[in-house]
């Protein structure tokens, strides 16, 4: 599929996919798109970083490739990798024939039937549906060091194997690149990337999202769901729940056939959406039962 | 020193001279100008002429600047020594030593004290003596400052009591002073002789020289990597004399490149939080600690030391501590706020610390107790307790800090809780 020609294409691309975006959010994705430059997202865990690069790779009928960062993430497990029993037993097998012509061997193992390509090598091959989307997830993650090896990768696409020579993508793959802020990315990857800054959702664009992903909730107990967490992220709380754990939530509810929403079912099901103790702690007794009387509040007008 | 021959400059005995003197002020300011590159200069201005002030300033700012954090230095020298003789009469009266408390509120733009101390360091002063310490409750360092060399005093004087001078060399110590730490073992492996881990890769490749013959296995073991520091400094009214040296300390650690610590994070707080990273990256100590100082609206105010670390696990703590940061807390401990809170928030900060060290200035005090509400609250929750009202402490501090057993004073004073 072509890339959309315009930001309202692109929204309703990615909404064909069960991804409700923002305006802001569809003018970065639309700009990355035609500008053919990587895509910064930072955000809170679970507010839909990873899942945009999902909707993307569906919506344009691309391949997506996914390099999840650790630390110690290296070149040879981004990038490429020798085939190195394969090799072995190359070379035994040319000894025992004997007589092996060195130069071709060496070319042989040192070819393309013998790469092993990663997540980045990947990318950069073409491909019959267009260019991949690559998802670069979780950076902050990795090292330094890794963080400048990507920049040669994310400006020229391109990467060098001493071996084979520099391997350049006929076509920028789609490059869209997550981290949660657990260390400040260098200026210099987020020179070469637009930044976006993706936010919890407001009411109405949660809703939207809880809809596309948990349509068979009842309208009644999506709002009260919906309204509950969003009276909750006001909350002074170690870790506010995302959009992840909106529609986990839901689910849950969904499961114990919950109708509407009461303090006691919801201290039953709070592991769904606060994940730290302190937390949890701080929404025994009557603190639920306040909220949910806020939030119920604030739906009254509408 | 007695004249400061204007730009006209006569010829050149007293050029040589002055350039020389000049040179030597840049000495003592920290630059490196040596003999070699005073001959350049000379040349150099023979060679350039003095069609203009600007061009004889970046003629011999050619000559001996050669490193950026010395461009605010050298230009200040220019100015006093080549521009404005009356100027000097100025920053005589800014080197008062200002009595305690009192500090001149005149603000010294950065590199500007260092400039003046370097040009009149030696000259008569016609001032008063320094005053006399507040000697109360310090007896014994006093009297033990007799049996001690004029370093060892220093190294056992409270911050609190040094003059100006002594305050001068003890920074210049501290930033001597490194805190070496012991690497962690990561993830990322590098070629090693005595690894335990083959590297296929160049194994293989070694091979391949060798026609496929396997001659070697190479090997390769977890390349070590040095973990964070976060130092979290308290600047409030009861800390003041003792955070400006402190982030004096701050400043040469997280200068000191390959001495250890991959990142230093350093944040200030005393009613509220402020994150001076950023200003503590620059090379000048004068000029990063005025911007630091600048950014930090709370200088010398009241202490809210729970609702800060709450601000900082809330907003920083994830972010600069991802990778198994060692914390250093830097306060007194004198809070008025919810102890219950300042507990919750110690102990959420001691769990996502590799270590937790707390160093307080008021451990000087021999039988030094814990009853103040906010320590009582705090002790259980950190690692280390130590001391640092001096540059021996500090030193205790550099030497115990990679050590992950050393408790410091922490299990005596939770006895006495």
């Amino acid at each position: 599929m072509q890339i959309p020609n315009s930001i309202d294409a692109v929204q309703e691309m990615l909404g064909a996919q069960g991804y409700v975006c923002g305006r802001a959010l569809g003018t970065v994705v639309y700009l990355s798109l035609t500008l053919g430059r990587p895509l910064f997202l930072e955000g809170e865990a679970g507010v839909g970083k990873t899942e945009i690069a999902k909707a993307l790779a569906a919506g344009l009928n691309r391949r997506l490739i996914r390099l999840q960062c650790y630390e110690g993430l290296d070149a040879s497990s981004a990038v490429y990798e020798w085939n190195f029993p394969a090799q072995m037993v190359a070379i035994r097998t040319a000894e025992a024939g004997g007589g092996a012509d060195r130069d071709a061997l060496q070319r042989e193992l040192f070819g393309p039937d013998y790469l092993i390509e990663r997540p980045l090598l990947q990318a950069m091959r073409p491909d019959d549906r267009g260019a991949p989307v690559l998802l670069i997830d979780e950076l902050d993650r990795t090292d330094e060091p890794f963080e400048a090896f990507l920049l040669e990768a994310l400006s020229d696409f391109q990467v060098t194997i001493p071996e084979l020579g520099t391997i350049a993508a006929p076509e920028p793959p789609v490059v869209i690149v997550t981290s949660n802020r657990t260390r400040e990315v260098h200026d210099a990857l987020k020179r070469r990337c637009l930044y976006h800054w993706v936010d919890y959702p407001d009411f109405d664009r949660e809703m939207a999202i809880l809809h596309a992903r948990a349509p068979e909730a009842a309208a009644a107990l999506s709002r009260e769901v919906v309204a509950f967490v969003q009276q909750l992220r006001t909350e002074d709380l170690f870790k506010k729940p995302g959009v992840a754990e909106t529609i986990d939530w839901a689910k849950c509810l969904l499961a114990l056939d919950a109708i509407d929403l009461s303090p006691e079912v919801i201290a039953d099901t709070l592991g769904a959406i606060l994940k730290y103790q302190d937390d949890i702690a701080r929404l025994q007794g009557s603190e639920a039962a306040r909220l949910l009387d806020q939030a119920r509040a604030s739906l009254e007008p509408a | 020193m007695a004249e400061y021959a204007p730009l006209d400059l006569p010829a050149d005995p007293k050029l040589t001279a002055n350039i020389t003197h000049f040179a030597r002020a840049l000495r003592k300011a920290g630059l490196p100008a040596g003999p070699g590159r005073v001959v350049d200069a000379i040349r150099a201005v023979q060679a350039a002429g003095f069609t203009g002030k600007r061009d004889f300033y970046w003629t011999l700012h050619a000559c001996f600047v050669n490193r950026p954090e010395h461009r605010a230095v050298f230009a200040q020298i220019f100015r006093l020594y080549w521009r404005d003789p009356r100027f000097l009469e100025h920053m005589m009266a800014a080197l008062l030593p200002a009595v305690r408390g009192v500090q001149e509120d005149r603000a010294a733009k950065p590199a500007e004290k260092r400039a003046a101390e370097a040009l009149l360091d030696g000259v008569e002063r016609d001032l008063p003596d320094q005053p006399e310490p507040d000697t109360e409750g310090t007896g014994i360092e006093i009297d033990a400052s007799l049996t001690m060399s004029a370093e060892e005093r220093l190294r056992a004087l409270d911050f609190e009591q040094m003059s100006t001078d002594e305050i001068a060399q003890a920074k210049r110590m501290l930033a001597r002073l490194q805190l070496p730490v012991k690497p962690i073992p990561s993830r990322r492996a590098a070629p090693s002789l005595t690894g335990h881990r083959i590297d296929w890769r160049r194994t293989l490749r070694g091979s391949m020289r060798q026609g496929g013959e396997l001659h070697d296995i190479a090997l390769r073991r977890p390349r070590p990597r040095w973990p964070n520091l976060v130092a979290l400094c308290d600047i409030s009214g009861s800390m003041s004399q003792y955070s400006r040296v402190i982030l004096h300390f701050l400043h040469a650690v997280s200068n000191a490149r390959g001495a250890g610590w991959a990142r230093v994070h350093a944040f200030t707080f005393g009613t509220r939080l402020t994150n001076i990273t950023r200003h503590l990256a620059q090379r000048d100590v004068d000029a990063a600690l005025a911007a630091a100082g600048a950014e930090a609206q709370d200088w010398e105010g009241g202490t809210r030391i729970g609702a800060c670390l709450h601000a900082f696990n809330r907003d920083w703590s994830r972010r600069v501590m991802g990778q198994g940061a060692v914390v250093l807390l830097i306060t007194d401990g004198l809070d008025r706020d919810d102890p219950d809170m300042l507990s919750r928030e110690m102990e959420r900060l001691h769990l996502s610390a590799r270590r937790l060290i707390w160093v307080n200035p008021l451990l000087r005090w021999e039988g030094f107790a814990p009853r103040a509400r906010g320590i009582a609250a705090m002790l259980p929750h950190v690692d280390s307790f130590r001391a640092g009202h001096s540059v021996a402490t500090l030193e205790d501090l550099a030497a115990m800090i990679s050590r992950t057993d050393d408790a410091g004073e922490k299990a005596r004073l939770l006895a006495t809780l």
